[in-house]
């Protein structure tokens, strides 16, 4: 089993799918990282080489943010809008859609789960 | 669509004068405008701005990680104050 930047890749898969278990690499990125080293993509990891499993981690490691690193960057950059004060910023700490979305309904992504109001008065016509 | 890089950030021509007078006069000054849709620019790091929301100027203080976000991203226009049960 192959063991890349913290992760266990399922050995049975596809290597250009198996590297999207990867936080950080989806399909794009893994074809390139394939693409780079001339790895045919669709070997299962279980026949790659020792040598195939450490240029992919040697490659990932120098040019590619990933896992704990890219998350970290990623709670950075929303703590910078929040703590700026900007409209974004403010969604982010209601908890409530960013980008202009109704929140009348729907919005539960980012709502959760639905909370029920008690003692709600049923419409009457 | 973002905006084409040749033309550079949208600053309203009227701020802009504004925001010089403000550094020649090295006053510290409130700038008031309507331009919710500027730029914010480096220059305008250290200056207080008060952005109107349709109703007040809401005065905003720009400091450096402000930069490259519109004036009216650090102004409401909404007010929520809670639904009537939660009071």
């Amino acid at each position: 089993m192959a063991r890349i930047s913290g992760v266990d890749l399922p050995k049975n898969k596809r290597g250009l799918i198996s590297l999207t278990y990867i936080f950080g690499i989806g399909r794009s990125k893994s074809a390139e990282i394939l693409d780079r080293l001339n790895i045919d993509k669709h070997i299962k990891v279980n026949d790659w080489t020792d040598a195939n499993v450490l240029e992919i981690t040697q490659l990932i490691q120098d040019e590619y943010k990933v896992e704990g690193e890219l998350r970290s960057e990623v709670q950075t950059n929303i703590k910078r809008l929040m703590d700026i004060g900007c409209y974004r910023g403010l969604r982010h700490r209601k908890g409530l859609p960013l980008r202009g979305q109704r929140t009348q309904t729907n919005a539960r992504t980012r709502k959760g789960k639905k909370k029920t109001v008690a003692n709600k008065k049923k419409a009457t016509k | 669509m973002a905006r084409s890089i040749k033309k550079g950030p949208y600053v309203y021509h009227k701020l802009l004068r504004k925001l010089e007078k403000a550094k020649d006069s090295s006053k510290k000054s409130v700038i008031k405008t309507w331009s919710r849709s500027s730029m914010i620019i480096p220059d305008m790091v250290g200056e207080t701005i008060a952005v109107h929301n349709g109703k007040t100027f809401v005065p905003v203080f720009v400091t450096e990680n402000m930069v490259g976000h519109k004036l009216g991203e650090f102004s409401p226009t909404r007010q929520f104050k809670g639904h009537s049960g939660n009071r």
